[in-house]
């Protein structure tokens, strides 16, 4: 059973957000590293980048496939998590701590009430898996 | 006998559909005076042996085919062993384009990664693809994945690398939002200026240099490394003469951060510019930003030894809007020809063409210097090509000395540099014997050297 926590906030295309004042730590669910198998490569904007909600900011390549990555919230990549260069296997061994991807200047901060709590996507990878 | 694949009957069924009475009148809007009327005005059929003749008679009257040459500024003569032609002639390696079902072609995925294997050992590199079209579109290629690497837009180049690499590289980046500044090469040294490391700032993704350059001058490219990474730039190196790779220290080992270069030297023939075939080489941490594709070696379940296409996902098959160039091919054939011809030639066959083209330059240059109106204007450290300024205009000289004593001594430089109009570019390798170079000198001491002595400036 993917580990799902309680705090953050997801996005149908299994990314989380954890919201730390006016920014928005992303990063990808458990469930969607588990999905992709071992990853091998993450390609991350650049810091200053801009994005609208649902827009790719990146991808991850894994042994099976290489999928994008889109942020849930919009706004300006403040902090990008460069350790994934040289070990982005931390996204398959700590995908919500040591694996986050990237930290947004949130601009519409609201758009996060929009996303699914962790039951509601917890239900919604269930409904996927069926 | 020609094969029409519809009928008759169908043929006036489409033309009352667009309403015409026959096929002429398709043809209505060409005059009537630039229609031809009746048969093609060719000559009658000639047997097998009349057209041998004939086209011997004709490649006779080629006559830049029997003069002696000493052209290069990036196309150059090299001997090639007889093995390249039979090894790339057959018909497993000659009728085979670029695998599309990869892993089916192991014997292509083989040489492809044998080829990167000798790229990477020649240029002291990481990683190298499978190969480019040719140098000029392998270095427009480098300055677009230098913007991709740093995600900056300003590239600074020397204006001694190849006038015409540096013209492809413009077609390439004009609307790509790149902004190319030359910088001006030093006139006492025929070297990269040093105004090159002063523009490099935050902003520059990738410094280019070409080393041995347009005017066959080595560069220190240790220096410029240094000085494009202390601005997080990229040092991008271009080769127009690779045999010189068996004698310079390689532009890996100096710090450069992507190496292309012409694989013509390596056993593919001067036929009118091309097929060639280009280099490219990083370093590993940028391999997925290489364009082209890449062959790599595996091992099956039986721990079988077997070549697979790592890297072309981005390109062809699967996320085409990411692709990191529009180049999903190689040059196959070509860049066989030049596996063949390195491990034909090996480590100490390569450094022995590179010393004699050294040596042999050496002789041809010190001799033209002494030459009564010649001189050798670019004091930087030289390979297999120099600059000279003549007496007259060099498009003047290199016509008389073609026409009269059946030489090809060089290049005007006045076609790329207008300014420069009294010096040419003159190239010596192995195929050139002391014979011919003498024979130079000779020429131009008779037709130019004799006549103006003592009125050099």
């Amino acid at each position: 059973m993917a580990n799902v926590p309680e705090d953050l906030h997801y996005s149908k295309d299994h990314e989380w957000v954890r919201v730390e004042g006016d920014s928005a730590v992303i990063g990808i669910t458990d469930y969607a590293q588990d999905s992709l198998g071992d990853v091998v490569y993450v390609e991350l904007p650049k810091t200053g980048e801009k994005f609208s909600a649902n827009e790719s900011f990146g991808s991850v390549e894994s042994v099976k496939a290489v999928s994008e990555v889109f942020t849930p919230v919009s706004g300006e990549v403040g902090k990008i998590n460069e350790t994934l260069a040289d070990e982005p296997e931390k996204v398959n061994t700590d995908p919500y701590g040591d694996g986050w991807m990237i930290r947004v200047r949130m601009s519409s901060p609201g758009e996060v009430d929009s996303l699914l709590t962790a039951a509601e996507y917890e239900d919604f990878t269930k409904a996927e898996t069926e | 006998m020609r094969y029409i694949p519809n009928s008759p009957v169908e043929r006036a069924e489409m033309l009352a559909a667009i309403g015409l009475g026959s096929a002429e009148e398709l043809f209505d809007s060409i005059p009537e005076t630039l229609r031809l009327r009746g048969l093609l005005n060719t000559p009658a059929a000639l047997s097998e042996i009349e057209l041998l003749s004939r086209f011997e008679e004709m490649a006779a009257r080629n006559a830049g085919a029997r003069r002696t040459t000493f052209l290069g500024a990036g196309a150059y003569s090299h001997y090639i062993p007889t093995i390249v032609d039979h090894i790339i002639s057959r018909s497993e390696f000659f009728t085979a384009y670029t695998p599309y079902q990869p892993e089916i072609s192991q014997g292509t995925l083989q040489t492809i990664f044998e080829f990167q294997t000798l790229v990477c050992q020649l240029t002291g590199m990481e990683v190298a693809n499978a190969s480019m079209y040719d140098g000029s579109t392998g270095l427009a290629e480098a300055v677009l994945m230098s913007e991709r690497v740093t995600r900056r837009s300003k590239i600074v180049a020397s204006t001694s690398v190849h006038p015409e690499y540096l013209e492809v590289v413009k077609t390439y980046v004009q609307h790509a939002g790149i902004d190319l500044e030359l910088i001006e090469f030093d006139d006492e040294t025929g070297q990269a200026g040093a105004t090159l490391a002063a523009a490099i700032d935050d902003e520059t993704a990738a410094v280019v240099v070409q080393s041995p350059n347009f005017f066959g001058c080595v560069e220190d490219l240790t220096t410029l490394a240094d000085a494009a990474h202390a601005r997080g730039a990229l040092l991008v190196v271009a080769i127009t003469e690779a045999i010189s790779l068996g004698l310079l220290k390689p532009p890996g080992a100096c710090g450069a951060d992507i190496v292309v270069a012409e694989g013509q030297s390596f056993g593919v023939p001067l036929s009118f510019g091309g097929p060639y075939v280009g280099l490219f080489a990083t370093r590993e941490k940028y391999a997925r930003q290489i364009p082209g594709r890449l062959v790599g070696e595996a091992y099956d379940k039986q721990g079988r030894r077997g070549f697979v296409l790592t890297l072309a996902t981005r390109e062809q098959h699967i996320r085409r809007e990411k692709a990191t160039s529009n180049i999903c091919t190689n040059e196959g054939l070509i860049a066989l020809a030049a596996t063949v011809y390195l491990e034909t030639m090996g480590r100490r066959g390569i450094q022995e063409v590179a010393q004699q083209c050294l040596q042999k330059t050496a002789y041809a240059s010190q001799r033209i210097a002494q030459l009564p109106g010649f001189s050798l204007p670019f004091s930087g450290p030289r390979f297999n090509e120099f600059v000279v300024r003549g007496p007259i205009a060099a498009s003047d000289l290199l016509s008389r000395l073609a026409g009269e004593k059946e030489i090809e001594g060089g290049i005007a430089l006045s076609r790329f540099f207008p300014d420069l109009k009294s010096d040419f570019l003159v190239c010596v390798t192995e195929t050139n014997t002391r014979a011919q170079i003498d024979a130079l000198i000779e020429a131009l001491t008779s037709l130019f050297a004799n006549k103006t002595a003592g009125t050099q400036p």
